[in-house]
């Protein structure tokens, strides 16, 4: 585990009007490890990860990424600089191939816009890049299909191997879990543990289970702000957290 | 792959065949093919716009009349070899007007960015039809049409018929083949991309703004080079050249033809330009000639109800996707 | 400019601006409902205009009267529209509606010229409604004018009344923000859609009613309105009445005024609000609501 973290954050704040969706959320990111964040529903958990991505804007806060202060930066330019993003739904190019989807995320990282003379079908680099992280996913075999004809299970794999295309240091991915049966959640487990020694992962999930498996960190938030922060085996044993989840009578 | 090869076949068979027509066409058809391969490079560029990047604008003729008036204003009172720096001046001029209309449009979406262009195409349209800037209603006429050359050499003068319809031929196969080399590149394909899901572009690190905007004045450039070409071609500009009637019409083209495919932006542009020519003809359709405008309004609601993937949607009945 | 002249451009910008809204009111529930991008709302408008010129002989001093039948007819011609044709355009993407109602519009245009032929016509103002009247000591203004802003005012309250206050009006808001919600509530969406753009019609035909004895009526006059309606909703935001009102009155306050300092370059003038707008709130001025 690395001193320095890949990503902070530090006292995030986001309001909707009168609603204060994130307050004060601080939250640190390491290499090699797997940070969960949970907490019931409307808790400001999508708000937080949009609020690292660059999707919006803190009303007051923090981001560090790495040696950046990335605050003020547009999603666009935090992605190219190492943080690559997962989205609750599938957010696919369904009309591409998967191969293709693959593609032009890593293209993203070596855009060269003006060399309209070359092919993208020929461009090396990306196409290897694609490659690659295809076969991390374990969708090497699906290349050729049409990504909107895969069954949900393999866009959430797809969805993963196109955050990874970037060659990204910080993954946000938000419940890439959801409506998976049993041995999909293996699989999908399976490779978040292989990317935790060379990634700095933020995992949104409801799957308890899957977080108290993968996670070395949990942060719990509530109404927009986080009750809690630890290792896995003393959050199921917060009396804050139990709280929360299970209500007053428990605590 | 025997599809990819058979890519390049057909446009190239095309072109010659184009190439070929003036042999064998009566100078009033000539005329007309002249004026549909115009109006082909006019529709060829909104599909960057539309079918490749997905934004649909509805001001795209502002930058065809722009073009137009530009040559005319800016050609020499005696001709001379000017169309060499003409059409590259055209072509300034609208991508000019594009950076400005495109900074603010853009920063809309759907159909607020629908409006949006409209309604500054409607501004440029004033600007001709009201001031005295350019002549206004009446328009303005290129009495001595400028000629293609460099130096002392004329290459073609457009005033003949035949070299006009080449000029346009070799503009039309130039723009066909940029946008080609353009949708295939990495640029292309980024543009495709936003058109498809521009949360995971940006999400994966794309400036997509920059690339829009990039689209948008290209797009503005190709017309202005049309519009250059229209000019050159009927020696008279008219306000009506920017008015919303022709950014419709063109938007008609690409959906006729089908969105998505460079064929389809040529195809829509013949299918258009035919109809329009046989609802007005009163050799053809006799007293309704005079109403073609009904004709031409149903015959486009049937058409864009049956087909709406247009008429490169037509060869999926009898070819599978292999 | 003296005071007097500056209060008649005053009083003709909130004309011009209070006719715009009743256009641009109903463009924007359309849309902001249906979701429907409707070019031929300018025909509406023409429709209006027209009648206004057909009826006016059968009515003669009872201008009120003919409104009326005016609007009921329109409001018909909407309902029997919006079930032959603008029902199958809700589903279908932003580029077919605009085609297919671009392609109404010249369906409609020949009709005209059809049924009414393409020269210009004009409408007189009733009697009792004709001449200037005075207003203090300092100017006096024409009464048409006069009742052509108090009939738009007396709308517009009645519109906010329908859409804030009754249970219908609740229905149009519920069905601008969420409209699978409101199709889960079992209120029947056809007869919703098909009351609110025959709402729409009607609002633009009264508009080109009550604006035919002041602008002559003629070929190609929905096209222009159509454009200046579209600024409006961009300016105000889509969806949103209020929006509309306060754009409406702007840009007239732009056009009149420009027209005045700038002659011959003032269409411009509402173009560069437009802009100005844009770079300051692209999303309208209003936002979301209404």
């Amino acid at each position: 585990m690395a001193d320095t973290p890949a990503l902070q954050a530090t006292a995030l704040t986001r309001r909707f009007g009168g609603l204060t969706a994130v307050n004060a959320v601080s939250l640190s990111l390491h290499v090699g490890e797997v940070h969960a964040v949970i907490g019931t529903n409307g808790a400001g958990k999508s708000t937080l990860v949009n609020l690292l991505s660059g999707e919006l804007a803190a009303d007051e806060g923090q981001v560090q990424l790495g040696a950046h202060d990335v605050t003020h930066w547009p999603q666009p330019k935090r992605a190219r600089a190492g943080i690559g993003r997962g989205y609750q739904r599938s957010t696919l190019f369904g009309e591409f191939s998967v191969l293709e989807n693959c593609r032009l995320s890593a293209q993203a990282a070596s855009q060269r816009p003006w060399r309209v003379w070359q092919p993208a079908s020929r461009c090396d680099q990306s196409l290897a890049t694609a490659q690659e992280v295809l076969a991390t996913a374990g969708l090497a075999d699906a290349a050729r299909r049409i990504a909107g004809t895969l069954s949900h299970g393999q866009k959430r794999q797809l969805e993963v191997a196109m955050c990874l295309a970037t060659r990204p240091q910080v993954l946000l991915l938000d419940e890439p879990l959801a409506g998976m049966g049993a041995e999909e959640t293996e699989r999908m487990l399976a490779l978040l543990q292989s990317l935790k020694p060379t990634h700095a992962v933020l995992l949104i999930e409801h799957d308890m289970d899957a977080v108290f498996r993968v996670a070395d960190r949990i942060t719990v938030m509530v109404d927009g702000q986080v009750i809690a922060s630890d290792a896995p085996g003393r959050i199921r044993t917060h009396p804050e957290v139990l709280r929360a989840y299970l209500g007053e009578a428990f605590t | 792959m025997a599809t990819q090869r058979l890519g390049w076949l057909v446009p190239t068979v095309a072109a010659l065949v184009l190439l070929c027509l003036p042999t064998v066409l009566s100078p009033y058809a000539q005329g007309l093919v002249a004026k549909i391969m115009v109006y082909a490079v006019f529709a060829l560029s909104l599909e960057l716009l539309v079918g490749t990047t997905g934004l649909v604008s509805l001001g795209h003729a502002a930058f065809l009349g722009i073009g137009a008036y530009v040559t005319v204003l800016a050609a020499p009172e005696s001709g001379g070899n000017a169309l060499i720096w003409l059409m590259p001046l055209a072509m300034l001029a609208a991508a000019a007007y594009a950076v400005a209309v495109g900074l603010l449009s853009l920063r809309t979406q759907g159909v607020y960015f629908i409006m949006v262009t409209l309604a500054f195409a409607q501004m440029a349209y004033f600007v001709f039809h009201d001031t005295k800037l350019a002549g206004g209603s009446d328009g303005l006429y290129l009495y001595v049409r400028p000629v293609l050359g460099l130096g002392t050499t004329t290459l073609l003068d457009p005033a003949e018929g035949r070299q006009l319809y080449l000029l346009v031929w070799a503009m039309l196969v130039a723009t066909y083949a940029l946008l080609a080399m353009l949708t295939r590149s990495r640029f292309g394909h980024a543009l495709a991309g936003i058109r498809v899901n521009e949360q995971r572009m940006r999400a994966a690190g794309y400036r997509t703004q920059h690339y829009k905007l990039a689209a948008f004045v290209i797009a503005g450039a190709l017309a202005g080079l049309a519009g250059c070409l229209l000019a050159v071609k009927d020696g008279v500009v008219n306000p009506e050249l920017l008015s919303w009637h022709e950014s419709g019409a063109v938007l008609l083209m690409l959906i006729l033809g089908g969105l998505g495919h460079l064929r389809g932006a040529v195809i829509g542009a013949v299918a258009f330009t035919l109809l329009k020519e046989f609802f007005a003809s009163e050799g053809l359709v006799g007293p309704l000639a005079a109403h073609w405008q009904l004709s031409l309004g149903l015959s486009i609601i049937v058409l864009v109800a049956a087909l709406p993937r247009g008429l490169m949607g037509l060869r999926s009945l009898w070819r599978p996707r292999g | 400019m003296d005071l007097a002249t500056f209060l008649v451009q005053c009083l003709n910008a909130v004309q011009y601006g209070l006719l715009l809204f009743l256009l641009a009111s109903g463009l924007t529930l359309i849309f902001g409902i249906m979701g429907v991008i409707n070019l031929a709302h300018g025909s509406f408008y023409m429709l209006g205009a027209y009648m206004a010129f057909g009826l006016a002989p059968f009515f003669g001093g009872n201008f009120i009267g003919m409104l009326v039948v005016g609007v009921l007819l329109a409001a018909a011609f909407g309902y029997v529209l919006e079930w032959l044709f603008f029902s199958y355009l809700y589903q279908r993407e932003h580029l077919q509606q605009v085609l297919m109602t671009y392609a109404l519009i010249l369906v409609f245009e020949e009709l005209r010229s059809l049924l009414a032929g393409n020269n210009v016509h004009g409408v007189q103002a009733p009697a009792w409604l004709a001449g200037s009247i005075a207003l203090g000591e300092l100017m006096s203004y024409p009464v048409y004018r006069l009742f052509a802003s108090a009939a738009c005012i007396v709308i517009a309250l009645g519109l906010y009344a329908l859409v804030n206050h009754t249970r219908l009006g609740m229905m149009v808001r519920a069905g601008a923000s969420n409209r699978d919600m409101v199709r889960g509530l079992g209120i029947n969406i056809k007869l919703l859609y098909r009351g609110v753009f025959a709402a729409g019609v009607a609002l633009a035909a009264l508009a080109g009613m009550i604006a035919a004895p002041m602008s002559s009526v003629y070929p190609g006059m929905g096209g222009s309105v159509l454009i200046i309606c579209f600024v409006v909703v961009v300016i105000g935001g889509i969806g949103s009445i209020t929006g509309a009102l306060i754009a409406s009155l702007l840009v007239g306050f732009v056009d009149t005024f420009g027209k005045v300092f700038f002659a011959e370059y003032s269409g411009v003038g509402v173009y560069l609000l437009m802009a100005v707008v844009l770079v300051w709130r692209p999303q309208g001025l209003m936002r979301r609501g209404y």
